[in-house]
């Protein structure tokens, strides 16, 4: 149970350029080994004289993380366990279940039944879901550090530093998408039509995520070497302050209760569209029985 | 002619699309099951007290059993990508017909009572409780849904709306609310063998004179068997084919080219039909009986095959799920695919020169086919994905001097449902059976106008009766309806 965090590095990010140094783990960064959260932050506290945000952030992304992970896997298993008694592939379907995996793939990351449906649809939600994904991606350097040391991690770094530029514009392509799909959903008759509140709640949650990392980015920069300090801390349980300015609180906030929010909502779409059986299902009814287990059992009776 | 305005068709097929008018279908539904409907299959006979309780327990249990409908329960974002694609919608202009707003009337309920948020924020998360209204609406507007699939083709994550206004109807019938139409005629099937009541001697007799007619007509000895042991193939038919206009030309067209081929076969009356009304109300129970009848036909019997006849949903029932439903078939012959349908066995007859056709028979007919929904998206036929498109094709354009296609929108996996289908073949539904065919009539106008199509040729059942009596109200003459089969039986050379 000993959890130690001498060798944490750190990325030091100058003057908006991408330059990076290794820092190793200096005394001065070291803290006792910790058993319980709640206990470190209390020590924490009392040293450091910790904020009440950094706390309170600390505190709801344990949370986020934990309802997050338990939500979504809990889903997942659902998904999977539930039986699925006949063959329901939408015709004309592959006939293999390599197939029927080729047509997910291209579902996730073409849209491609989206693009027959709806064009202008299609080029919204991509434009979102791609910026969104490039953004995420560019995100990893918050989370992970440089190790030159191991050659897949200084691989993985390196495609991490790659992403970047591409990650910075792809906000843009994700700010527009929200935008359109807002749009979209509150002029046009049949959208509006079939919208709850929660839908427009969950866009405006989004577009305050993208609004401000756009303006963090590009405008009104936050401390990102503190922040970057503070993210670490948090999984090796030595809480390192976190910078309070208010584009960066209303940007973690919105990504916190998006992270809180996904296992119950339509967020679900994204395992949802791996489980679907009118598309991950293929076309082999007539050679193979698909028999459910609690279907086997009327067999006997007959 | 009718009490209702019948649409008026668009000349762009498929891009007409209505402005919502909130509550038009409001006052359309279908009678309710009676006791005597009911107590057969095992349903309650009315509405039962608690009836909440129990529609929730019976919704829990099919989460259960269903992984399709909790994932298309959870995974909806609203999008809208379906919201024009509903031939009820495209018909009749109520926004509950539109594909996501059907399955929210279900979807509202299992968030209310199912889901973290909905038991919390109500209506804010699109939860609804489960009151006396919201079951009106559901018995009003989960039967204005044909199971087609035509949304679940264009929707991001293959939601299938037929998925769940089958669960909706299973639901309802367990709490004895269920449909009179569908109920009816499947207790017929498990009492007498077909959805009509035809019983066996009827059967027979109907079977002697077609015998006679097809003498008459042609002077060859083409037999109708009934309850033949130990031939080839038992033929699995929907029993319109018996006695309808036009899919009793159908029937002949099978005899006759069983005759040609030489190829023994015969009719159960104990499995007299193909249709198999336990898809429409989603009871898996009710599909699994009626499946079974079939079963036990071919092994009383002793045949070496089975080949069903021209029939949408039954054909869906057969290729998608009559293995898993009623197979093993370790006691049919095993160089054969079961089942076979009827399409599958004439055009490879024709490739293997077993048959041949004179397409002058049919001259002056420039035909086109409607794809009928389950055949399309819900079934395959050949061996490769599409061949439920190609075959059919093949062989009509073998029997007819001209084929044309409608609107690529309206055709192939993008076809419409004909209006009728999915237990909505009922008179006390006519308003919604006339207005949900219009996306298709205005296809199949479109193709009458502009390239002088005379025939629509169909290969279901239920899309031949429902154009028959629909094509009128929009100025087409019935006879424009034909069976492909019957097109086979005028071309097919005897002898």
């Amino acid at each position: 149970m000993v959890l130690v965090n001498r060798h944490v590095r750190l990325l030091v990010f100058q003057n908006q350029r991408a330059v990076f140094e290794v820092v190793g783990g200096r005394s001065s960064d070291f803290r006792p080994p910790r058993v319980f959260c709640f206990l470190s932050i209390f020590s924490v506290r009392k040293r450091s004289a910790m904020s009440f945000v950094t706390v309170a952030y600390a505190v709801l992304f344990y949370v986020a993380t934990v309802v997050f992970l338990v939500g979504f896997l809990k889903r997942v298993l659902q998904f999977a366990s539930a039986p699925a008694p006949l063959k329901i592939p939408t015709m004309p379907a592959p006939l293999t279940r390599i197939g029927a995996a080729g047509r997910v793939t291209r579902e996730v990351i073409l849209f491609e039944s989206l693009f027959r449906s709806d064009k202008w649809l299609w080029i919204f939600s991509v434009l979102f879901h791609m910026g969104l994904l490039l953004v995420l991606l560019r995100h990893a350097r918050y989370f992970l550090s440089p190790d030159f040391l191991s050659p897949v991690w200084g691989a993985v770094w390196g495609a991490v530093v790659f992403i970047q530029p591409f990650g910075v514009y792809a906000a843009f392509a994700m700010l527009a998408g929200l935008v359109m799909l807002l749009v979209r959903r509150v002029v046009m008759v049949r959208p509006r039509y079939i919208t709850n509140p929660s839908d427009i709640l969950l866009l405006i949650l989004l577009l305050g995520v993208a609004l401000s990392g756009i303006l963090m980015t590009f405008i009104v920069h936050t401390d990102i070497i503190a922040l970057k300090q503070f993210f670490v801390s948090l999984f090796t349980l030595s809480f390192q302050p976190l910078p309070t300015d208010s584009l960066l609180l209303v940007h973690l906030f919105c990504v916190a209760v998006l992270m809180i929010v996904f296992p119950f909502s339509k967020l679900l779409h994204v395992p949802g569209v791996f489980f679907s059986p009118t598309r991950a299902q293929c076309d082999n009814a007539r050679e193979k029985r698909h028999l459910a287990n609690w279907a086997a059992s009327m067999d006997a009776e007959r | 002619m009718a009490k209702f305005e019948v649409p008026v068709l668009s000349e762009e097929p498929a891009r007409d699309i209505p402005e919502i008018q909130a509550g038009v279908m409001a006052h359309s539904r279908p009678f309710l099951a009676k006791p005597e409907h009911n107590k057969p299959l095992g349903f309650p006979d009315a509405l039962v007290d608690h009836w909440q309780e129990k529609a929730l327990g019976r919704m829990g249990s099919l989460l259960k059993r269903f992984r399709s409908l909790r994932v298309f329960l959870d995974s909806c974002v609203k999008c809208g990508a379906c919201t024009d694609k509903c031939h009820y919608f495209l018909g009749t202009g109520d926004p509950k017909n539109m594909p996501v707003a059907r399955q929210d009337l279900l979807r509202s309920v299992y968030r209310r009572y199912f889901t973290l948020p909905g038991k919390s924020f109500g209506p804010f998360v699109g939860a609804n409780d489960l009151t006396q209204e919201t079951l009106e609406e559901w018995y009003t507007y989960f039967h204005q849904c044909s199971q087609c699939r035509r949304c679940s083709v264009f929707c991001p994550y293959g939601i299938d709306t037929a998925e769940i206004s089958m669960a909706a109807r299973d639901i309802m019938d367990h709490i004895g609310y269920g449909q009179k139409y569908c109920n009816e005629i499947i207790t017929k099937v498990h009492k007498i063998g077909n959805n009509l009541g035809l019983p066996g001697p009827a059967l027979a007799d109907t079977l002697m004179g077609l015998e006679e007619d097809v003498h008459q007509e042609t002077g060859h000895d083409v037999k109708f068997p009934l309850d033949v042991e130990g031939v080839d193939v038992l033929l699995i038919t929907p029993s319109a084919d018996f006695f309808a206009e036009p899919h009793v030309d159908g029937l002949v067209g099978y005899a006759k080219v069983f005759h040609q081929a030489g190829v023994s076969w015969t009719v159960s009356s104990y499995a007299s039909e193909a249709a198999n009304f336990g898809l429409f109300i989603g009871s898996y129970e009710q599909m699994y009986k009626v499946a079974n009848r079939i079963r036990k036909a071919a092994y009383d019997l002793k045949v070496k095959r089975i080949i069903f006849g021209e029939c949408g949903h039954a054909w869906r029932v057969a290729y998608s799920f009559l293995n898993t439903l009623a197979g093993p078939w370790d006691f049919l012959d095993k160089d054969y695919p079961v089942p076979q349908h009827i399409i599958e066995f004439t055009t490879d007859l024709i490739q293997r020169g077993g048959i041949k056709l004179d397409r002058s028979a049919n001259e002056n007919m420039v035909v086109t086919l409607h794809d009928s929904c389950n055949v399309a998206r819900g079934a395959r036929m050949g061996a490769v994905p599409g061949g439920q498109f190609t075959l059919p094709r093949d062989l009509i354009k073998a029997c007819v001097p001209q084929y044309v296609d409608m609107h690529p929108d309206t055709i192939n996996e993008k076809t419409f449902c004909c209006g009728g289908g999915g237990g909505l073949l009922t008179d006390d539904l006519m308003e919604l059976r006339v207005k949900g065919a219009k996306p298709r009539v205005e296809a199949l106008k479109q193709v009458m106008t502009q390239a002088g199509v005379t025939h629509l040729a169909s290969l279901c059942a239920i899309c031949k009766s429902q154009f028959t009596k629909i094509l009128p109200y929009y100025d087409i003459e019935m006879d424009a309806v034909v069976s492909v089969h019957g097109l086979v039986s005028k071309a097919i050379l005897l002898g």
